[in-house]
């Protein structure tokens, strides 16, 4: 039975993930850790998909294999048309489509070369892979990256040590986009930074995103931040798609008990306006050689019962088709009570 | 008249020493704790929010250097006190819970082990029966199947244990007053809510009263009591946090409240807060918002800085509050 293939990719995707899994052998131990099993999901041209989990769901590792940082077990990436998980991820860096998916990395102070002045980050991948062009064509466009990502032209000279953390992140969004790309996965973009700074960093992604017409794949554990940017969202639990639908029917109208509680437990500013939060019990499962028959939040989940031990749910639609979810409490005479809450 | 204060902090200032000059980290630094109460105090980095905990536990880096002010505890003052003193109030009367447990535990001894250390330390419980007050205490911070869990280092147990392992070392003396500082930065939400439950459980139980540090306002509007808002080592603002949040007075708390995201509000709404943090090592004016404030005028120059009380328990270090 195909498990996951419910909906046909659109026509306009420019992203298609069809059955990804990535498996890692553990060591010391025979087995294998199912950081991403059988994940499958599109981007539309022009969209900020947002992805949401835990810890250790494995939405960095899926980023990682979209990235093509890391090489998939099985499954497909088509991008733009062109089938790129069948490129080694090492050979992957010499090629024109690595200039079209670029990611903005979590930690600016991290992901920059202490080595490098601002001005040589942002050259780098110009270099590299930009149009055989000359220095001064290079130092130029350097410098309109740097207007653009809001970087004063005086600060291309410094050491990332000698610039402070929203500045490291322009620094760090300059060089993804230098090679224009199509694709830009973000993640954790503002994790990092102080909440007055990720204001700024935010109003810049959206406007990059108008003035070049990027895709954003805005990976977060900051579920306010998501909801601001993401016209669709993709929830992860150990490994698995739980959830995915637009935007606001995941926040607002959550079906899976695990997005509900992830929901519930986002703290919310405002005191009074917060509904009552779900609980969840006990310690999430083994993600090493997991059972292909028991539902991956068995044992955490509120509304658990006996046929979740014994039958994987798989991703079904509801509304226009959009939204899907998948939890055997959607189905049947369960549907009344998980909905009626 | 209502008890006196469990702690009371009043114009504590700190300095640092650094190649670079003196650092001016707390300048008059004023609030104070009652007990049973949950006191949040929130700041962007650099705001001095841990260096007023760490002055207040006597645990600041050699570099620094109190320079006036008192921190009464008790009736005591913790800033005066002898180090032999203070080491009687750490740890039993005060105690803290530090950002990322797993670092702040020792690597290479079991959990339980460096429970029963503390619990011996304290000194309370005969020898015989420290095991069976390990077990206890790990039971009270929820952890599952706590004999088994009294053998684990804690790179065996995942972020939100070893948190809640900080927790049964903060509360084995039954202090009258925890510290958590960033208790839950780098944990999932569904793990910070687990963990922020049980503070508040053992709050209700023993009239404990913790100060939470954090620089997530969603956080502390969630859970504290009562709101302390500092910015480049002043205090700027402190309210009621129902109070704080519906009706800001101070310029930098409403600006705060409008960078932070909320649900369902439109990217358009999120407003940065023009400006950055002062050098702190440079010459300040009286008011260290002033550079970004919108509402300051030529008045704002001159020192002292008022802090009004604009209704009971509203403090504002602010000459045109709203």
């Amino acid at each position: 039975m195909p498990v996951s293939t419910v909906t046909s990719p659109p026509s306009r995707a420019l992203l298609d993930v069809r059955a990804l899994t990535k498996r890692f052998p553990v060591r010391g131990a025979r087995g294998h850790l199912y950081a991403v099993d059988d994940v499958s999901f599109s981007i539309v041209a022009g969209e900020c998909f947002g992805l949401v989990g835990e810890s250790g769901c494995g939405k960095s590792t899926l980023v990682r294999l979209i990235a093509r940082l890391l090489d998939s077990d099985d499954g497909r990436i088509v991008f733009d048309g062109q089938d790129i998980g069948t490129v080694p991820a090492l050979r992957f860096a010499g090629t024109p489509a690595r200039g079209r998916i670029q990611m903005v990395f979590q930690d600016p102070a991290d992901s920059l070369n202490p080595r490098f002045t601002a001005f040589d980050t942002i050259a780098e991948p110009l270099r590299r892979l930009g149009p055989p062009d000359g220095r001064a064509r290079i130092a130029e466009r350097v410098r309109e990256l740097a207007d653009l990502c809001g970087l004063p032209r005086e600060l291309l000279g410094r050491f990332p040590h000698q610039l402070s953390g929203g500045q490291q992140q322009r620094v760090g969004i300059a060089r993804a986009i230098a090679l224009e790309p199509k694709l830009l996965i973000l993640d954790e973009p503002t994790s990092a930074l102080d909440v007055s700074v990720q204001a700024v960093i935010l109003h810049l992604l959206a406007e990059l995103r108008e003035r070049l017409g990027m895709s954003y794949l805005f990976v977060s554990h900051d579920l306010n931040v998501v909801r601001l940017f993401a016209d669709r969202v993709l929830v992860m639990y150990l490994g698995k798609i739980v959830e995915q639908g637009p935007s606001d029917e995941i926040f607002d109208r959550s079906r899976h008990p695990y997005t509900r509680a992830l929901v519930s437990a986002a703290p919310v500013l405002d005191p009074g306006a917060r509904k009552p939060r779900l609980r969840l019990q006990g310690e999430p499962r083994s993600p090493i050689d997991p059972s292909p028959s028991v539902c991956r939040f068995y044992g955490r989940c509120p509304d658990g019962f006996d046929r979740c031990e014994r039958e994987m749910p798989v991703l079904r639609s509801s509304g226009n088709g959009r939204h899907q979810a998948a939890c055997h409490l959607l189905e049947g005479e369960h549907l009344e009570r998980s909905l009626g809450r | 008249m209502s008890e006196p204060p469990l702690l009371y902090v009043e114009d504590l200032s700190v300095e640092f020493k650094t190649r670079d000059g003196v650092v001016r980290v707390l300048d008059s630094v004023s609030f104070d704790v009652r007990r049973g109460e949950t006191v949040g105090i929130v700041g962007e980095s650099g705001s001095g929010k841990s260096v007023t905990a760490f002055s207040i536990l006597g645990i600041l880096a050699p570099s620094a250097r109190v320079t006036g002010g008192r921190a009464l505890f008790d009736g005591v003052d913790l800033l005066a006190a002898s180090e032999k003193e203070r080491s009687r109030y750490r740890g039993r009367e005060i105690s803290v819970v530090f950002q990322n447990a797993r670092t702040a535990l020792n690597p290479i001894r079991p959990v339980g082990r460096q429970l029963a250390d503390v619990v011996l330390r304290h000194g309370k419980v005969p020898r015989a029966r420290v095991r069976d007050r390990v077990l206890e205490l790990l039971a009270r911070v929820q952890i599952p199947d706590p004999a088994r869990r009294y053998h684990a280092y804690p790179f065996e147990l995942s972020g939100g244990m070893c948190q809640r392992v900080m927790i049964a070392l903060a509360v084995a003396g039954a202090p009258a007053l925890l510290i958590a500082d960033e208790p839950t930065t780098g944990l999932d939400v569904t793990t910070q809510g687990e963990l922020l439950d049980l503070l508040d459980g053992l709050t209700a139980q023993s009239r404990m009263a913790t100060v939470v540090i954090t620089h997530d306002l969603a956080l502390v509007a969630e859970r504290c009591d009562r709101i302390v808002v500092m910015h480049a080592g002043h205090v700027v603002e402190a309210a009621r946090a129902s109070e704080l949040f519906a009706a800001p007075r101070h310029p930098y708390t409403a600006r705060l409240i409008a960078a932070t995201p909320r649900p369902r509000a439109k990217l358009g709404e999120l407003l940065p807060i023009p400006g950055s943090v002062p050098d702190l090592r440079a010459a300040l004016p009286p008011c260290r918002y002033r550079a970004r404030c919108d509402r300051a005028q030529s008045v704002c120059d001159q020192a002292p800085l008022p802090t009004t009380r604009v209704a009971p328990d509203h403090f504002v270090a602010c000459r045109f509050p709203r």
